[in-house]
Formats: structure tokens, C-alpha cells, sequence
């Protein structure tokens, strides 16, 4: 199918009618998913978002429920959001990434109704990427620019109109009912070689690197490489697969409500004890569990890197810590086996 | 779907001084409604999240055992802004618990076996519901000896006193307690988990062992236990991280791949031995 870049705000108007849809909006220098009003908003050839679309399911700042106490009980509410959503112009490094958090709030024992609640309501439709940043490494970390994991449709930007790919049931529907007309023979041609074309310079050999963080979590590897990093957690904040939250009160006694906040593996007080014991007591420490929860402990789960190669924690570290240079230097160190 | 960040209401009918200095409050919570207590059923090892509405929550073990119906006990340090709170809050107060959380002593593979239970300090809670519940009449069978060796600094930080005064009488169960340096008016042994242990001298012959305590008394503890013949797979250790969550989302109490909250924080030293000392 195929449809004309000209029409895209109409598409968008109509599903606006009918969902709360999301898509990159211009702000300064940048774009964001937020939520449009018009489909004359939406901001699509601007490159990646500066945040992940990971915010929409499980937002920065959310209110798990409100309550209220009594002597003779406590009210306990919570709502969950259940609105019918559109994710339009998600990059499938992002729209990956929401299949990989897929695993951590569905896990074997227990399911986060809020996350899931979103997830479950939710069409994405995703935008392939014809130029790469020099930031992106995804087809190092099994993804691509055109990768349709997580998503159910995907668009490929031929110049005047999108190709579209339909990759679920889901996607179909939508599609269908836009009245999206076929694609010609010439156009699936345009779109297969822009998708040849584009293509992602950088490539991160992460070969061995697995069975390298399988013994090497005692090594003098990890003295050297956090040295430059300052812990202020901001790849943590930007990044598409990090989960950390905390728990905090916002109350007046009787009244208040529990919220979760996103947290950050980066910071001391995160795993401190009460007895004043910390199991990660250093910088080292905690990048160290940084790496390893992304490219060991995650695929030791599930079978799947906790990473999809955006690049934003690259772009937007304050000291230049780069994951790819990280990633290389650990893959070439000897490894040794003792504690 | 079930919403597992919700407490239960519960009311706290005892605020108990555990120890004579004072840190440590054992509290009795009562369920609100019938359906709450069947719809929380848990096992010896379990924790929850204990709730102060208004001032947040955090997780402690359940000292109470699945054979005492009707309510739930936790023994708290003060510590912290939760656990203060906590110490401080008057008998009829509403508080909220969610769980149980987390997995329990592997009480199934106790049958037929002889158990060991090495406490030390006030690492006691987990461990006075296991015993507590080997020792119900209607269990007291499946299981052959139960040794308890238990240790505080001095006798007024032991916890339970009343009732290891009725285990010291119960042919039931060979208690051993000890504590640090003599005090007047203590009979009992006097010494450290880990030379104590030693003395005793429990077989491991058929036989699980269970220990919880301060870092520094596992450590000495391990190579006694070792000497005795107890396995990496026959040592059970219950660990404690800083937890929010509680059900493996939030990141912050993981051991290598594993989540103390969600895979423990009943452990075998078999399973501890495969990974990382970060704890």
C-alpha cells in the first residue's frame, strides 16, 4: 500500500477522532512524542526523537493509585489508562526497544497493569530510517532501519509518499480502513532501494562479547572503564530499554497517593541499604551492572540484548562516554576467572 | 489482571518493644475482612511490603508462620523513614501490606529431613516462621530433629524470648541459644554463631541447614558448616537487597541476572555460588 505524504495530516485528523495519537512534535532545536490535536502537527522528518517513545507507556512520573485512610479502613484507587492510542512515526529501534520492556513488566510471576494496560491499547506505526545518524548502531544489536519488530505498520519514505508495510493484524485493519491505495510496482521498487541505501555506518562487533561478561565481572577491565563516566544517569534517563523506577508517598497522612518515579542504576542511594551497606558501593560497581544488565543478566532472561543501538546515550553524555567504544574495549580485554 | 503494587488495609493491634534497646518493635497486624487473609497466603520465607500511608513502604520478612491464622507479625529495626514511622504508630492504626512477595524456605524438601536453623541478631524473623511452622502439631511429623541455634549480643536482644523459653522445654525441638560475652543471670552458652555451631556439632547427615544473619556471621559460619558436611546444596541462606517494587520491575535488588525480590530471597549456596558477590 501506499500513501502520499500530502495526506498524512488527514490520515492523522481521522484517527484523531477516534484514538489519543502521538507523534514526534517540533520543540526548539528538537522533536518529542507528544500527544497532537492535529495532524498538521506532527513533526516527521526530523530524525529520531530526542526521548524514546518508551514514555507513553511508562511515563517518567505516574500515579500508581490515591488513597484514602480511616480508622476503619483504607479507599484505595486506581485507574488505569485503558484510551484506544496511535504511536505514529516511532523508529523501529524505539518500537523494538517497547518489546524488550515487554519482558520485565510481563514476567514469569507478575503482570504491571499500567504498562501493560497501554501496551495492549496501543497501534504503532513506525517510520523506517533512510539516514542513519553516525550515532545509530542498531543492526550491531540486531535491529535495522527498517526492522518491523514491535510495530504493525511500517512506512518507508520514498520522496512524495510512504510505501506501507503491514506487519500485524492490527496494523491491517487500520491500514484498510484508511483507504490506503495499492502500491504500484514502481513504488515497492523505490522503497526496496531505499531501504538498500540506507545504511548504518557504524558497526559494533559485539562477537564473544557475551561469553566475555559471563566471567568476566571480577576483572580489571571494569577499574579503568567507568573512570571518565560522572554517574549523573542521563543514558539512563534518554535510554529506550531502562526500567529503573522507585516508589515514593506524595500524602498529607490520610490522603495521598503512591507514585513511581523512573530511577537510575547511576546513583549510590539507588541500591543503598538501611544498615548503611551498599552491595554497590562505586561507580565502578554500578556502571559495571549498567553493561552487564544490558548484554548479560538481560539475555541470560530473555534471550534478547537490552539494547537497540539509538545512539541517544551516546549523543547526549556530558563526557563523551561512548557504549560502542565501552563495548569494543571489553570484547578485546583478556578475560580472567577468579573472584 | 491483578494489580500487584496494591496493599491490603490491615490493623495494627500490637506495637511490641522486641529487645531491651529498644531498635527493634515486633508488630501484629490484623486482617480487616475474612477474604483478605485467604486471599494472602503465604509461606515460611516470604516478605512483604509493609506500608505507612503517607510516609511510603518497605520491605521486611514474615516473622508470623501460615499456622497462626487471624494475623500477621513483622520484627522492625528503626532505621529508616518507613521502619520510624512505624515504631512510633499507635495500636489501632491502619497500615497496608503487600504480598506475600518473593519465594520461601523449600519446607516440601525438609520432609524426612533432619533441619538445621542458624540465626543470628535480629535476622530471626523468616527463620522463627519456619520453625514455627515444622513444629505445628499437624506437621511436627514430616520432619525428623529440628535444631535452632540462635544468637544475640547480649540476652535482651534476642527476640521471641517468651517463646524460646517454651522451645527450651519442648521435646519438640533442641534449642541453642548463645550470646556474645558473659552477663550476669545467663546460664546459657556463651560464644559466637560460628565456634557455637562447631560445638554442637549438628550432623549433616540427612539433614538441610538454614542460616540467616549478620554478613560477618555467615562468612565464619560457612567453613563450620562446610567441616560438618552440609553441602552448597543442603545451605539455604535468605538474602535482603534494597527492594521498591518487590515483583522484579523496578532493578535495584538484583544479584547478577537474579532478583532478590522476585527469584529469592531464599537461595541455596549451590545457586549463590553461581553468581556475583554483589550483595
Amino acid at each position: 500500500m501506499i500513501v502520499s505524504k500530502k495526506d498524512i495530516p488527514n490520515f492523522l485528523d481521522k484517527l484523531i477522532s477516534e484514538y489519543q495519537v502521538f507523534a514526534p512534535v517540533k520543540e526548539e532545536t528538537y522533536t518529542l512524542f507528544k500527544q497532537i490535536c492535529s495532524g498538521a502537527d506532527a513533526a516527521l522528518d526530523a530524525g529520531n526523537t530526542k526521548l524514546p517513545a518508551k514514555e507513553i507507556f511508562f511515563p517518567q512520573s505516574e500515579k500508581l493509585f490515591s488513597y484514602n485512610v480511616s480508622e476503619e479502613g483504607a479507599r484505595l484507587e486506581a485507574p488505569v489508562d485503558d484510551q484506544k492510542k496511535v504511536i505514529f512515526g516511532v523508529r523501529p529501534c524505539d518500537a523494538k526497544s517497547l518489546t524488550l520492556l515487554d519482558n520485565v513488566f510481563n514476567n514469569d510471576k507478575y503482570q504491571d497493569p499500567y504498562y501493560l494496560t497501554r501496551r495492549n491499547n496501543t497501534i504503532m506505526i513506525g517510520i523506517g530510517c533512510n539516514s542513519p545518524a553516525s550515532t545509530c548502531f542498531c543492526t550491531s544489536v540486531n535491529g535495522g532501519p527498517f526492522d518491523t519488530k514491535g510495530l504493525d505498520l511500517l512506512l518507508v519514505d520514498t520522496g512524495d509518499a510512504y510505501v506501507v508495510e503491514v506487519v500485524s493484524d492490527k496494523g491491517r485493519e487500520i491500514a484498510e480502513k484508511a483507504g490506503f491505495a495499492a502500491a504500484a510496482d514502481a513504488n515497492k521498487d523505490a522503497a526496496a532501494k531505499v531501504k538498500q541505501d540506507a545504511v548504518v555506518t557504524c558497526q559494533v562487533n559485539i562477537d564473544g562479547l557475551k561469553a566475555k561478561l559471563d566471567v568476566n565481572f571480577y576483572d580489571s577491565i571494569w577499574e579503568k572503564i567507568h573512570e571518565k563516566c560522572l554517574g549523573c544517569g542521563a543514558c539512563t534517563y534518554l535510554c529506550p530499554t531502562c526500567h529503573c523506577f522507585d516508589i515514593v508517598d506524595e500524602a498529607t497522612d490520610c490522603n495521598g497517593c503512591r507514585v513511581r518515579n523512573w530511577d537510575s542504576c547511576a546513583f549510590p542511594l539507588f541500591t543503598l541499604h538501611g544498615s548503611g551497606h551498599n552491595p554497590r558501593t562505586s561507580n565502578k560497581e554500578r556502571y559495571r551492572n549498567r553493561i552487564m544488565h544490558k548484554f548479560k543478566y538481560f539475555v541470560d532472561n530473555f534471550n534478547e540484548i537490552a539494547c537497540v543501538g539509538c545512539g541517544r546515550c551516546i549523543k547526549n553524555c556530558p563526557v563523551n562516554m561512548d557504549i560502542r567504544v565501552v563495548l569494543e574495549d571489553i570484547r578485546g580485554s583478556e578475560a580472567r576467572l577468579d573472584s | 489482571m491483578k494489580n500487584p503494587y496494591l496493599p491490603l488495609p490491615m490493623k495494627l493491634v500490637k506495637n511490641f518493644t522486641e529487645t531491651e534497646d529498644k531498635l527493634i518493635h515486633t508488630f501484629t497486624l490484623q486482617y480487616l475482612n475474612e477474604e483478605d487473609e485467604k486471599s494472602f497466603s503465604y509461606m515460611p520465607g516470604q516478605f512483604a511490603e509493609l506500608c505507612v500511608f503517607g510516609k511510603g513502604e518497605a520491605p521486611f520478612g514474615i516473622a508470623s508462620s501460615p499456622t497462626e491464622p487471624g494475623f500477621l507479625k513483622f520484627s522492625v529495626a528503626k532505621v529508616g523513614v518507613v521502619s520510624t514511622a512505624l515504631h512510633l504508630m499507635e495500636e489501632g492504626t491502619i497500615v497496608g501490606v503487600r504480598g506475600p512477595l518473593g519465594n520461601y524456605y523449600p519446607v516440601e524438601e525438609f520432609k524426612g529431613k533432619n533441619v538445621v536453623i542458624i540465626g543470628g541478631g535480629f535476622a530471626f524473623t523468616t527463620l522463627r516462621s519456619l520453625a514455627t511452622y515444622m513444629l505445628h502439631p499437624e506437621r511436627r511429623g514430616d520432619y525428623g530433629d529440628i535444631t535452632v541455634i540462635y544468637g544475640a549480643r547480649n540476652p535482651g536482644l534476642l527476640l521471641y524470648k517468651e517463646e524460646l523459653a517454651a522451645w527450651e522445654q519442648s521435646p519438640d525441638i533442641n534449642l541453642v541459644t548463645t550470646i556474645d560475652r558473659p552477663v550476669d543471670g545467663w546460664n546459657g552458652r556463651v560464644g559466637f554463631i560460628p565456634a557455637v555451631t562447631e560445638e554442637v556439632a549438628p550432623s549433616a547427615e540427612n539433614a538441610y541447614a538454614i542460616i540467616c544473619g549478620p554478613p560477618v556471621m555467615i562468612k565464619f559460619t560457612m567453613p563450620v558448616l562446610e567441616k560438618l558436611g552440609f553441602t552448597p546444596k543442603t545451605t539455604i541462606m535468605s538474602l535482603e537487597n534494597r527492594m521498591k517494587c518487590g515483583i522484579g520491575m523496578c532493578g535495584r535488588c538484583n544479584v547478577g541476572g537474579k532478583y532478590v525480590c522476585k527469584d529469592g530471597p531464599v537461595f541455596t549456596r549451590a545457586q549463590l555460588n553461581q553468581l556475583p558477590n554483589e550483595y
